[in-house]
């Protein structure tokens, strides 16, 4: 049964593949824009769903580390250094950083985390927002050009894409890897209880602190490509607000779901952008959203992709209880 | 030294509208475990209330009373059965992500259904100033810290000293105690809600008459009131008045002497480094952590 | 001449003015089931958190096989051979049985940076499949550990404590609200890990037990503890023809 599963989950993802490598025929110029713009969020929510959906850490602060990466990269261009150093840089810093927050999170826990996550962002919103001599202030840094590779340029939408979506495939494999290691059972153990964890030997403080830096490179990566994405960077996308949306977006794709991220980042991002010229309907997405976020804690708690298992929780009690029917049926025409 | 008790003193001001929304927060932590999100939303929404009562023609007294009436039916009695009951049994997290899609929904629906700007906003306090030994100070700032002081007293002295309200301190304490005692759980943990609703309305009142009703007024004051809440010590109502005040003093004194564009780090900073050291707050007792 | 495996002396812990253990000593021998028991508030649970590193003792000596092991944490003692059970139950609830036991044990194998190069089950899955049979649950093998019915939780509470191979294990109420079907076979199951020569070395059992006749069938030796202090320690027989224990605590 469970290969079944798995043939039937390659196949649907050869297709998906298929399907991303080929849609940019189909699609105009910003069309292609949007995708790319989809996939780098989904590389940044990964990070966030391992960190939290997978590690259990509360995380209301990956946005800054999405903004280290883009401002990373935005500096070091301007500063004349090429895209393909920038590139690792922001990965780097974004892993030392996200270590740093690791170790609030080893004095304190779930609610505190989230606001103490939190403020750490606003603190690095604050350093984009005044500290005008290295990040242009809100005026921000513009003017970013998109890399070349190997002599190719990447600067149309369409070969920026196509490096994005490599880039994306590259990292979820890395992930996929490192989950179905040890120490993906580690930090799920994390997650589901750590005292338990502890005392079975798992060094919960070593995994705390690498499920925030390894989730941040993620972000960092996603930062980085984001700066030569749009071309200019200012604090806007950084805010609290945005880290929050991404931590939505976690939840709404399904926190501890591989494919989360993909979901999540396409009811995130991708659809507020579509609106976005749609007269009267693009002031109400947020509004939508919020609600919709309300509703479905109520209704479907662990997000989207818990459908599946949902339904099969469902059909499995109501074969549990046809059965016990039929028992008791069974006994009374014995009797 | 002018110059510091001036802003020592409207810092105070500011505070008590933090202690407001702080002490809120904290009673429905206490009687529910509920971490509302959305407490800084729950700020905005009545101030856009009375504006339109307002703009209908009411008075200013009636349209107080008629905000809080309504406030304490939504962001009381709706808030409650429509989210947290439901919520309730899965834990902490559902009701947290729940109230974050909350305050969203509640700040961007104004914004798409009302209006995007800025809005004036009457004062309960008349326009005066007042120069005591060299130090001015407002009638505004006065007021604000005067009314404050008193709701939070009052909030204070029900809870403490009437039956209902201590009902309600024992449902805090020991929700299953409290009901085999014969005490109507849900009914004092709507109260609770309701009182969260009315402070809710009081700060507004207070707070937005300097600040002005715009849409996203709630965004800042919800963190802070949350960061002065812990501050001050999650377990004890005192804590909240006093966190809120120290935040309010000290982000004005940082404006002044630091920088004024760090100030909303202020908050931040000293929530940090109490959470790293009296991780139960200034004026809270400690929780052993149980096996 | 056997030397003792577990070595506790003179352990002291008080609440404020409650002296919640007050100068506990005793010895467990290699292979041996040791049985703790006392009426609730006598300090049975304290002793044992002090001594798997949970809460600091005021005062005390433990030792595991000669070595000093005071004051080490739970992760250190994982490491060095203890393992235990909890009074709540203590599973991975988003985790399957399997993946539970595999990850009772994957962090004695190598170290933290090659783990992310070994294989999902380290190598475990044998271990794992075989405990699974030994404790009857095969057929919830693969079923989230979080969906199980109390009984087989605590099976698997129990299994993942035995993983690692222990030489010491400490039991908190093995039995605490399991349907008495289920005690008699938790019984056979940690007599059989006691006396099983295929786990490599001899396992040595702490165990705190309100369930008296479990106790008095499973255990080698018991010690009774009232108000924080040893009132004897002895063999089943000796300690239920013990007067004193009788009447605190047996009797009646």
């Amino acid at each position: 049964m469970k290969l079944l599963q798995h043939k039937v989950g390659l196949a649907f993802t050869l297709a998906a593949a298929a399907l991303l490598l080929v849609a940019p025929q189909y699609l105009k110029n910003y069309g292609v824009y949007l995708l790319s713009y989809w996939l780098v969020f989904v590389i940044a929510i990964m990070g966030l769903n391992l960190t939290t959906g997978y590690a259990g850490q509360k995380s209301l602060g990956h946005a800054a580390f999405f903004g280290i990466g883009a401002y990373t990269v935005a500096i070091l261009m301007k500063a004349g250094f090429s895209f393909w150093l920038g590139l690792p840089a922001a990965a780097l810093i974004c892993f030392v950083v996200g270590l740093v927050l690791g170790f609030p999170a080893l004095r304190v826990q779930a609610i505190y985390l989230a606001f103490a996550t939190l403020g750490f962002n606003t603190a690095i919103w604050l350093v984009m927002r005044n500290e005008e001599w290295l990040t242009g202030g809100t005026f921000g840094i513009n003017n970013i050009t998109r890399p070349a590779l190997w002599g190719y340029s990447l600067e149309g939408n369409r070969p920026y894409y196509y490096f994005v979506l490599a880039v994306t495939l590259v990292m979820a494999g890395l992930l996929w890897g490192l989950l179905r290691s040890p120490w993906g059972k580690a930090f799920k153990a994390l997650r589901d209880n750590p005292i338990r964890a502890e005392s079975l030997g798992i060094d919960i403080r070593n995994y705390t602190l690498l499920s925030f830096a390894i989730g941040a490179v993620y972000a960092g990566v996603a930062g980085a490509l984001f700066a030569s994405l749009v071309q200019f960077i200012e604090p806007a996308p950084f805010t609290v607000g945005a880290s929050i949306m991404m931590y939505l977006m976690v939840v709404v794709g399904g926190a501890g779901y591989f494919l989360g991220p993909v979901l999540g980042a396409a009811v995130g991002v991708v659809l507020p952008e579509w609106m976005r010229d749609v007269p009267g309907v693009a002031a109400w997405y947020l509004p939508i959203f919020g609600s919709a976020v309300v509703l479905m804690m109520v209704w479907l708690p662990d997000g989207l992709l818990s459908i599946p298992d949902r339904l099969k929780e469902r059909r499995a009690a109501r074969e549990a209880s046809a059965l016990r029917a039929a028992n008791a049926a069974k006994m009374k025409a014995r009797s | 030294m002018t110059d510091f008790l001036q802003l020592f003193l409207s810092g105070l001001a500011t505070g008590s509208i933090y202690a407001l929304a702080a002490l809120g927060f904290t009673l429905l932590w206490q009687a529910s475990g509920t971490i509302n999100f959305a407490q800084g939303e729950f700020v905005m929404l009545p101030a856009f209330m009375m504006l339109g009562f307002m703009s209908l023609g009411a008075p200013m007294l009636v349209s107080v009373v008629c905000t809080v009436l309504l406030a304490v039916v939504l962001l009381g009695w709706v808030f409650k059965r429509g989210l947290v009951d439901p919520l309730f049994k899965y834990g902490m997290m559902p009701i947290v992500v729940a109230t974050i899609g909350l305050s969203i929904a509640m700040r961007n629906g104004v914004r798409a259904g009302y209006s995007a700007e800025a809005h004036p906003f009457p004062s309960l306090f008349a326009d005066k100033i007042y120069n005591i030994a060299g130090v001015t100070v407002t009638l505004q700032d006065i007021g604000t810290f005067s009314l404050a002081l008193v709701i939070v007293m009052a909030t204070q002295a029900f809870l403490a000293k009437t039956v209902t309200g201590r009902a309600m301190q024992a449902v805090a304490q020991n929700t299953e105690s409290a009901s085999v005692l014969g005490i109507n759980v849900p009914r004092m943990i709507f109260y609770t809600f309701a009182i969260n609703a009315v402070l809710a309305v009081a700060a507004a009142m207070l707070v937005t008459p300097t600040y002005l009703a715009k849409f996203d007024m709630g965004e800042g004051l919800g963190n802070k009131a949350f960061f002065a809440a812990i501050i001050g010590g999650f377990n004890n109502s005192r804590g909240a008045l006093l966190g809120g005040l120290i935040v309010g003093v000290c982000e004005n004194l940082a404006a002044a002497y630091i920088s004024p564009a760090y100030k909303d780090a202020v908050a931040l900073v000293i929530f940090m480094v109490v959470i790293l050291f009296k991780p139960q707050g200034l004026l809270g007792k400690k929780e052993e952590r149980k096996v | 001449m056997n030397h003792p495996l577990l070595k506790v002396t003179g352990l002291k812990k008080a609440y404020g003015a409650i002296q919640a253990v007050g100068g506990v000593s005793f010895e467990v021998m290699p292979g041996e089931i040791f049985g703790v028991i006392g009426p609730n508030g006598s300090g049975k649970t304290t002793m044992f958190n002090s001594v798997l590193g949970q809460i600091t003792p005021d005062a005390g000596e433990i030792e595991l096989n000669g070595q000093s092991i005071s004051g080490l944490s739970p992760l250190a003692l994982s490491r060095r051979g203890v393992g235990r059970t909890f009074q709540t139950l203590q599973v991975f609830g988003k985790m399957t049985v399997r993946d539970n036991l595999i990850v009772a044990a994957q962090e004695h194998q190598g170290s933290m940076l090659s783990r992310i190069f070994a294989p999902g089950d380290s190598g475990l899955g044998d271990r794992a499949d075989a405990l699974i049979d030994q404790f009857r649950i095969r057929h919830v093998a693969h079923t989230l550990a979080g969906t199980l019915s109390y009984g087989q939780q605590k099976l698997v509470d129990i299994a993942m404590a035995f993983m690692a191979q222990p030489a010491l294990v400490l039991l908190d109420e093995p039995c605490a609200g399991v349907n008495p079907s289920l005690v008699g076979g938790i019984s056979n199951l940690l007599k059989e890990l006691n006396q099983n020569p295929k786990l490599g070395q001899q396992s040595s059992f702490v165990v705190i037990e309100h369930n008296m006749d479990f106790v008095m069938d499973l255990c080698h030796r018991i010690m009774v503890m009232v108000e924080g202090r040893v009132m004897a320690i002895g063999t089943p027989a000796e300690i239920r023809a013990n007067k004193e224990v009788l009447d605190a605590y047996l009797g009646n």
